[in-house]
């Protein structure tokens, strides 16, 4: 299907995307930082599929990507309640407190 | 213009509807039912996943539906079977539990219910969507779990670890997906088998795919080098629900592995063998020789888990029929003796988890004689002696192995599984060999009814599988017939 924009810049861009996140979970220290790298590893692969999508004329990327959304929102709402568990335990969501069982 | 509606074959997902509706019913008695009728909690669930079962295990036609993106086969059959039989035990063994530590709400139950669907979804997967939403059933319910004691700190650590490593994961698995999506064109597994044995493909999108992929399902079985979150989850967790995690899930993972792996990617032009070889032998060595240096029984019994899942990696990597179908006995075994021995290092831990170190174990025999020699056999069968079961599903994956030229691999199988001897022993070592310096000022440990019923099904398990391995190797041979 024709594009304005050729297929290999979004590939680009969400590659870039997806490595700015893993460095980001791989780097930072506070939970919620690293949750939101993860939900920009997420976001890239969505931008991905709907890439993908459009340049394959089949729609069902675009319902993958509805798919990892709501799976995202669900994520959110558990993720950050298990921050909030840890918060009230220890007053901080500091990845290097969490250091009670040795990895 | 007609709108064809689409074919919507509920009894094929009757087991996972059954679950559904026990799991929404606790969440209804949590609410309206008062404190003291929280010991029906378990029970509700108990009979929900019989149910499922006895629902799972009528007859069937082999066929796929949900426009192809849910398989209803004997393949799906046997790990529902599985995994309900992991909860069942799961179930039981929590019943003591969840009472000693306060935490028996409707929702611990329900939420294993929901984790059991999320793993039916993944071994009925035939679309990577399924595999995807199947996984993720399954993983939002168990961080959740894992942290259920949410006053300890450990279990507050575990949960935070295993979500945020288990989101790391899950990117690595949806960006495998999306690039195998880009360069096939679609998502099911038989239509991308199509395209890779017939198209003009971009070998190297999907080559590249295909490892993200195999990454993402990595962390999630736990596989060297990406099991670094393993022993804190399941050391941190409430024991029952590391007994959980360390069965189904595992063999959830693999179902979706061997589906993937041997009806998709098996038709592309790399050697996949190679891959699945090299995390095989990674994962049962260094599990192995982390479980050697464990002083506390419950991260010793994780690292072994770690290298259980090697294992059945070997079978895997047979990449023959006969080898899949040893995994998939393995896991059935596994299943059997490992929620057993979890059971009674619940009973050995007491209440808040406070005893679980090895020597926490020492004199048992002498106060516990029943419940000790139930363990001794529980871990010679983890450590692989016969006749117990665990020798058999070694054996079959071994000999699986061997027949498709993997010596080397076995070879290193067989050398770990001598290194596992040796520590399972331990636990016969501390319960029969040494006795307390100081007499145990401890109120006698009493077996609870639910942890009898859950050994009494662990050791006919682990015995008949040994004794007379004959009728479940046909099943399990069968069920890779169908798929």
């Amino acid at each position: 299907m024709d594009m304005p924009v050729p297929l290999h810049h979004y590939l680009i861009l969400s590659g870039i995307l997806f490595s700015v996140g893993v460095v980001g979970v791989l780097t930072r220290r506070n939970a919620i930082v690293v949750y939101m790298c993860i939900e920009l590893m997420l976001n890239s692969v969505n931008l991905t599929l709907i890439a993908f999508s459009r340049q394959l004329g089949d729609l069902n990327g675009q319902l993958f990507t509805f798919m990892v959304m709501a799976v995202a929102a669900a994520e959110a709402a558990v993720g950050l309640g298990i921050i909030i568990a840890l918060f009230r335990n220890r007053q901080s969501v500091d990845v290097d407190d969490v250091n009670l069982l040795k990895g | 213009m007609v709108i064809v509606p689409p074919s919507i074959d509920l009894a094929a997902v009757g087991p996972e509807l059954i679950l559904t509706g026990a799991a929404s019913l606790l969440l209804l008695v949590g609410v309206f039912l008062k404190e003291q009728s929280r010991f029906l909690n378990p029970w509700i669930a108990l009979l929900g996943v019989i149910l499922a079962a006895g629902c799972a295990s009528s007859s069937l036609f082999p066929h796929t539906t949900f426009q192809g993106m849910y398989a209803a086969d004997l393949f799906t059959r046997f790990f529902k079977l599985l995994f309900l039989l992991g909860t069942g035990m799961t179930i039981l063994i929590s019943i003591k539990y969840t009472a000693d530590e306060q935490i028996e709400h409707a929702e611990y139950y329900a939420l294993l219910l929901f984790a059991t669907i999320g793993m039916m979804l993944m071994a009925a997967a035939s679309d990577l969507v399924t595999v995807f939403l199947g996984i993720e059933t399954l993983s939002l319910s168990l961080y959740v779990l894992a942290g259920y004691t949410r006053t300890r700190l450990v279990s507050n650590e575990a949960s935070l670890k295993y979500f945020l490593l288990g989101g790391f994961a899950t990117g690595f698995l949806l960006y495998g997906i999306a690039l195998i999506y880009g360069s096939t064109g679609h998502t099911n597994l038989a239509k991308i088998a199509y395209a890779v044995s017939h198209g003009n493909l971009n070998t190297g999108l999907l080559t590249i795919g295909a490892l993200l992929l195999l990454v993402g399902l990595g962390f999630k079985v736990a596989a060297v080098p990406f099991h670094q979150w393993t022993p804190d989850v399941y050391q941190g967790a409430p024991i029952p629900v590391t007994a959980f995690m360390s069965a189904g899930p595992k063999a959830a993972v693999l179902a979706v592995m061997i589906r993937v792996f041997e009806q998709s990617i098996a038709f592309m032009n790399v050697d996949w063998t190679v891959w699945i070889t090299i995390l095989a032998i990674l994962t049962m060595t260094v599990g192995n020789i982390a479980a050697l240096v464990q002083s506390d029984a419950k991260r010793m019994l994780a690292f072994s888990s770690i290298s259980h899942a090697g294992y059945a990696m070997v079978g895997m990597a047979a990449a023959s029929r006969e080898g899949s179908s040893a995994v998939l006995y393995y896991m059935l075994v596994y299943t059997f003796m490992n929620i057993g021995a979890f059971g009674i290092l619940a009973l050995v831990a007491r209440q808040n988890e406070q005893r679980t170190a090895m020597r926490d174990f020492t004199g048992f025999a002498y106060k516990n004689p029943a419940l000790a020699f139930i363990m001794t056999i529980l871990v010679f069968s983890l450590a692989g002696i016969p006749p117990m079961a665990g020798f058999m599903a070694k054996f079959y994956i071994f000999m699986s192995a061997i027949k498709a030229g993997q010596n080397f691999l076995v070879l290193a199988a067989v050398l770990n599984s001598a290194i596992g001897i040796y520590y399972y022993l331990r636990f016969a070592i501390y319960m029969y060999m040494k006795e307390d310096e100081a007499p145990s000022t401890l109120p006698p440990l009493r077996a609870s009814l639910g942890l009898i019923l859950a050994l009494v099904i662990s050791l006919y398990g682990v015995i008949r599988l040994g004794v007379l391995p004959a009728e479940y190797l046909d099943f399990a041979g069968k069920a890779l017939l169908t798929f």
